[in-house]
């Protein structure tokens, strides 16, 4: 996992050795033990090869298009320069140009597809995406928004994020769908946090239930780094979310927070790796589930603690709340330890809304359906209050009461 | 304002409440006392609507309507407070959100307009003071590492705030300091009206040294087996329960 630099420096090598990674691995199936409950067989059967609609885009609408700061906007997998703001201060903008003029060389460099065969077909793929370079000991007061919509077919966005030593910034992937067409993104984002650098991450992943969203976040930490992850899923039919984090420096800190809500026949499935490289890095992991009707949640959380990372500490937990029988989450939690003077710890959780204290509410004069949607939504609190930018914390705790009133009844 | 009639209830197979009368009128403190396992708490839940107990026998009036057929919500619309014994922690939920939800529920049901941000915050800030309430702990979730203490007092204060017209305390005063004890009984004491009736639940005669009831009853396996003016919770703190039937203490 460890950064392995790939022996073939030219992109055009690259994609070819991915394409052909690809050919060997194909889509995983569930007999592959990280696939075992996610199933994409029946997902790219309806896919076929239809392209994205023409229609002009009504992004007005959608409450994640405009954070009211800098964004990137891509169209299926292609950036659209005209709905997009240039961020002060920071040199960003589409991947594809600055890899046409020679730059942006550490592309492939931390994303691995020997084993990964998304990341193969991502690797070769892919057309565009964001390329940020946040300078070293430069300090961004907005955050940096970065946009895909899909409107239909597949598209694979590919993101290189580059935070230099001493720099801060917060970065934001959303991910939306418009139209009514099936559609599938397979994107993968390799950012590089810089060392002391203290970097804030966040993706809102609202596609439609036609979609078929996977997406990679492989983070390569320095020393004393600090990076947080904000990994909202509350849309696609079936989504899976990866995120591999390698703390590679000494001192590293990483966060990973996770909130998703499934209802209907949705699959949300969260693989996340921290892989803890060398002394005294500390890492933890919250993931929170709400799943209704016949959902389907997954998480699996993968620490692995190397020889070299003594005074290791990882807190991991995982708690779910089921609002229906037909609900179901599998928590899989595993570890994989090294050095001997560590500290891991895991949990996962799985329940109902607490009873006592849904009769507290009602004994108050709060109604039935009112008090269970009160603590559902306080149940996502843990997740939204450590998010930095306000504007996102306030829309979607009203996007997430405005979907969590109709459930569970 | 109260009247419970011959009421029954069990949990599961177990009988707890085997006949209880009472009448609590507007304006009257009751005490209610008796050994641990007499059905006194029940009682109080039961009141409150607790779904665990099932209302085998009997009947409760409140203001001449059918207690016992209205949910647990209703019944707080309609102006009865349970003070619970061990409050309940809610995570993720501030106090002020959740009592301005409480409180505008009641008003909604009674026809009120429902109460602004900037209201709500001036009537919340009056009770505080007048119960020397910690204001910090509003900003919290509620009761979520909140003391024992501190648990006690923010039941009394929601009281205040939805200003119910039955008052129900469950063991309020069990497991308080002595300040904390004060703080509660000042608070029972301020919410004292002729309008407003209160029926205090307790093991020990405490928190009736400062708060003087009109009437205590002594419960027993399930009934009342007797009613008295102030003086015989003195008589039981000098006596205890042991005069009770000797089963009954046991169970």
């Amino acid at each position: 996992m460890t950064a392995a630099v790939l022996p073939i420096h030219e992109l055009r090598d690259l994609r070819q050795a991915a394409k052909e990674r690809f050919d060997v691995l194909g889509f995983p199936t569930t007999k592959n033990e990280d696939w075992k409950f996610t199933n994409l067989a029946p997902f790219l059967k309806t896919l076929g090869a239809q392209a994205g609609s023409a229609e002009p885009l009504n992004l007005a609408a959608q409450p994640f298009a405009d954070l009211r700061c800098p964004r990137l906007v891509f169209v299926n997998g292609r950036f659209a320069p005209e709905l997009s703001s240039a961020p002060a201060g920071v040199k960003a903008g589409s991947l594809r140009e600055a890899l046409d003029s020679g730059g942006a060389g550490q592309v492939g460099r931390y994303a691995d597809f020997e084993k990964n065969a998304l990341v193969a077909l991502n690797t070769a793929e892919f057309e565009d995406g964001a390329l940020v370079e946040i300078g070293n000991g430069c300090v961004l007061d907005s955050p940096i928004h970065l946009l895909f919509v899909s409107t239909g077919g597949a598209a694979y966005p590919r993101n290189l994020i580059l935070a230099g030593r001493d720099s801060q910034a917060t970065v934001i992937e959303t991910y939306l769908g418009l139209g009514e067409q099936p559609n599938f993104t397979c994107a993968v984002t390799e950012l590089v946090a810089g060392d002391g650098s203290v970097i804030s991450h966040l993706k809102l992943q609202d596609e439609s239930t036609r979609a078929l969203h996977w997406g990679m976040l492989r983070v390569e930490q320095g020393a004393s780094s600090n990076f947080t992850s904000h990994n909202i899923a509350l849309g696609a039919g079936l989504a899976r979310n990866e995120i591999a984090a390698v703390l590679a420096g000494e001192g590293a800190e990483c966060t990973l927070k996770g909130l998703y809500l499934a209802t209907g026949r949705q699959h949300i499935d969260n693989y996340t790796t921290l892989d803890h490289a060398r002394e005294h890095s500390t890492s933890h992991e919250l993931y929170k589930g709400i799943l209704d009707g016949d959902s389907h949640g997954v998480f699996h959380g993968r620490i692995i603690v190397r020889p070299e990372a003594q005074k290791t500490d990882a807190i991991q937990r995982n708690k779910n709340l089921l609002l229906s029988r037909g609900a179901v989450i599998n928590t899989k939690p595993q570890l994989e330890i090294y050095a001997d003077d560590v500290r891991c710890t895991h949990g996962a959780t799985v329940g109902q809304v607490d009873q006592e204290a849904v009769f507290y509410l009602r004994s108050r004069g709060i109604g039935l359906a009112e008090a269970r949607s009160l603590l559902t939504v306080a149940f996502t609190g843990e997740i939204l209050e450590g998010i930095p930018v306000e504007v996102i914390r306030s829309r979607l705790a009203t996007a997430i009461s405005a979907r969590l009133s109709g459930l569970g009844s | 304002m109260l009247e419970i009639r011959n009421l029954q209830a069990r949990v599961q197979d177990k009988e707890i409440l085997k006949g209880i009368d009472l009448k609590v009128n507007a304006g009257e403190v009751h005490a209610i006392m008796g050994p641990n396992g007499s059905g006194k708490s029940t009682l109080a839940q039961v009141l409150a609507g607790r779904e665990v107990y099932e209302v085998t026998g009997g009947g409760v009036l409140f203001d001449g309507k059918d207690l016992l057929a209205m949910k647990p919500e209703d019944r707080a619309r309609e102006g009865i407070f349970l003070a619970f014994q061990y409050p309940v922690e809610i995570p993720g939920v501030s106090n002020m959100y959740f009592l301005r939800t409480a409180l505008n529920a009641r008003r909604k049901y009674q026809g009120l307009e429902e109460l602004d941000a900037m209201d709500f915050l001036q009537l919340v800030k009056e009770k505080a003071a007048l119960l020397g309430l910690n204001e910090a702990l509003l900003a919290r979730p509620v009761n979520e590492g909140f003391s024992g203490g501190e648990k006690k007092r923010n039941e009394i204060f929601q009281m205040a705030v939805l200003d119910p017209r039955l008052c129900i305390l469950d063991e309020t005063d069990s497991g308080l300091d002595i300040d904390a004890l004060k703080a509660v009984a000042n608070g029972i004491n301020v919410m004292r009206s002729p309008e407003r009736g209160i029926v205090i639940v307790t093991h020990y005669q405490r928190l009736l040294g400062y708060v003087v009831p009109d009437f205590v009853h002594v419960m027993s396996n399930g009934r009342i087996v007797r009613s008295g003016g102030k003086e015989l919770a003195l008589e039981l703190e000098q006596q205890g329960y042991a005069w009770l039937e000797p089963e009954a203490v046991r169970a």
